[in-house]
């Protein structure tokens, strides 16, 4: 297996706290590779230095070879990598469908020339690029909402759009920062089924951040543990759940007996 | 038709285009800006001294003074849109006031505070007419574009547009040279209308006037700033009887329009036959007792 995202020893502080130290990761192609840790591990920040909201202090991430510290958000996206957000960032007062459509704009190529007198390939872009938002949409399941306001949709159907918006840039690597977050066990289950049909139909790597311990296990083939951005597991669903370390983390050491 | 009632008409043409660039840095990309005022004395200053001292044809005067102001407004988007929202008003508002006081200044060139007289007399009801349906399709156009999206999702949520590939950065200095340019185009109607320039045309009060229409026709509606353009300019004329306290009813009208629409009169929403229909039948019909979502 090749791997599309290598981390090497990465590192980033904000002042003095050490938010990662010495992070390395390496998901495969195809992978769903699970993050998880109590709050303020250092999950999310990880996510903000791959898609260069932040740079780290010292340390490197590739793309199946390119590295991207020092690109720009918009750069990283262009490479292929679509994104989530834990809370919920969609263009509220645009249309469904316009959200989508937005994400598939890298294909929209034409100047400012025939945007204006609408000459040239501007109507067949326009149209091909319409069609493959509502097919999105379509296969999210939520066509028939595609004229609705996006911030007038219920609370799940947002999240599903943010992945429709994120699917959109047909990227390599999925970032999904808490998909399951606010969702009770029956939702969670059902948004199991629906991250497997689309890394089925997509063929894409996934890396997710979840507290829903019973959605990570369903769906990721390797784990990594980060406590006060340090990694203290890594491995398969198996392993770290049986891990010391892990079950510390989570749930405090045991008090000795005097 | 009097000569009165046709300058009001051109007055309202020439303010259409200034406020559709305004509409589309405020209202599209929400960037608020107080120095519009300070592009439309550009177009207006360069056009006319190309008609002047150049004596080139009326179009290329207003095409040299569109591009003058939209230049400007990229090596000022440039060096300033990298600041947060607030800062960004203030350097605006400084550069609005630094232009009027720069063409003040160049006494030479511009014949300074005492004005500049004697421009040809040039924008008539056709030019301004043709101008005004230009400057709407190009608008209309424009927004109904990846451009126009890319901005409305600048708008809508910066860091999830930059996740989806958007440069915000070069999309924000495209919306600030795309109004700068209409700014300009408006001045450069406005200089050959009147026949005669000075700075403090083009003061604080002009930019500000200019946003306060964004906000009135509604945030993010083309058909909204027209319309408001027209009440906004023509309010002021019908209270012309009442001219000591005409500024004051000008104030009360757009604090009501405020308050009772807080959205404004179009806000995020264009005008459209099916809309136009509803409204209508709403007007219409007798007002339900019980409101109909409730009854379903």
């Amino acid at each position: 297996m090749t791997a599309i995202l290598q981390i090497n020893d990465l590192n980033k502080a904000f002042g003095g706290v050490k938010a990662i130290q010495n992070f390395s990761l390496e998901v495969a192609e195809c992978q769903i590779y699970g993050l998880i840790g109590p709050n303020g591990a250092g999950k999310t920040t990880i996510f903000n230095t791959i898609t260069g909201i932040y740079q780290p202090n010292s340390g490197s991430i590739r793309l199946a070879g390119t590295e991207l510290i020092g690109k720009k958000p918009f750069q990283v996206a262009g490479l292929g990598i679509g994104r989530t957000f834990q809370n919920i960032r969609l263009f509220t007062q645009l249309s469904v469908a316009e959200n989508v459509f937005i994400a598939c704009q890298k294909d929209a190529r034409y100047g400012l020339f025939g945007a204006l007198t609408r000459l040239g390939s501007f109507n067949r872009l326009e149209r091909e690029l319409r069609e493959k938002a509502l097919n999105l949409l379509d296969f999210m399941g939520l066509s028939s909402f595609a004229d609705a306001r996006a911030g007038s949709l219920p609370y799940g159907h947002q999240r599903k759009l943010e992945i429709a918006r994120a699917l959109a840039l047909d990227p390599r690597l999925l970032l999904l920062d808490e998909p399951a977050a606010g969702m009770n066990a029956d939702e969670a289950a059902e948004l199991v089924e629906f991250i497997l049909r689309l890394h089925e139909q997509f063929k894409m790597s996934i890396l997710m951040i979840e507290h829903h311990m019973d959605v990570v296990m369903k769906l990721c083939q390797a784990i990594t543990v980060l406590n006060f951005g340090q990694t203290i597991s890594q491995g398969s669903p198996a392993q770290v759940s049986s891990d010391p370390c892990v079950i510390e983390a989570y749930l405090g050491r045991e008090e000795q007996p005097c | 038709m009097s000569s009165y009632e046709l300058g009001i008409f051109i007055l309202v043409g020439i303010n259409i285009i200034a406020v559709l660039g305004v509409s589309i840095l405020t209202g599209f990309t929400r960037i608020f800006s107080f120095g519009n005022a300070g592009f439309m004395a550009i177009g207006a200053y360069v056009s006319a001294i190309l008609s002047m001292r150049g004596h080139v044809p009326f179009v290329l005067a207003i095409a040299g003074g569109a591009l003058a102001a939209g230049l400007i407004g990229w090596l000022l988007g440039k060096l300033t849109l990298g600041l947060n929202g607030d800062y960004f008003l203030i350097a605006t508002l400084g550069f609005g006031e630094c232009v009027r006081v720069l063409f003040e200044y160049l006494d030479s060139v511009t014949g300074g505070a005492r004005g500049m007289p004697g421009i040809p007399a040039k924008t008539t009801l056709l030019v301004v007419g043709l101008s005004v349906v230009l400057a709407i399709l190009g608008a209309w156009n424009f927004l109904h574009s990846k451009y126009g999206r890319n901005l409305m999702a600048i708008r809508e949520q910066g860091m999830a547009a930059e996740a989806v590939g958007i440069d915000t950065a070069r999309y924000k200095t495209l919306a600030f040279v795309v109004s700068a340019v209409y700014a300009g185009w408006s001045g450069a109607l406005f200089a050959h209308y009147l026949t005669f320039l000075a700075p403090n045309m083009f003061n604080l009060d002009k930019s500000a006037e200019l946003t306060i229409t964004v906000v009135i026709g509604g945030l993010g509606s083309i058909a909204g700033s027209v319309i408001a353009t027209i009440i906004l300019t023509v309010l002021p004329e019908l209270l012309r009887a009442a001219s000591t306290y005409r500024m004051l009813f000008y104030g009360v009208a757009v604090v009501l329009i405020i308050t009772v629409r807080p959205a404004g009169l179009m806000g995020y929403r264009e005008l459209s036959f099916g809309w136009l229909r509803r409204w209508i039948q709403r007007w219409r019909a007798p007002k339900p007792t019980v409101e109909p979502e409730l009854k379903s």
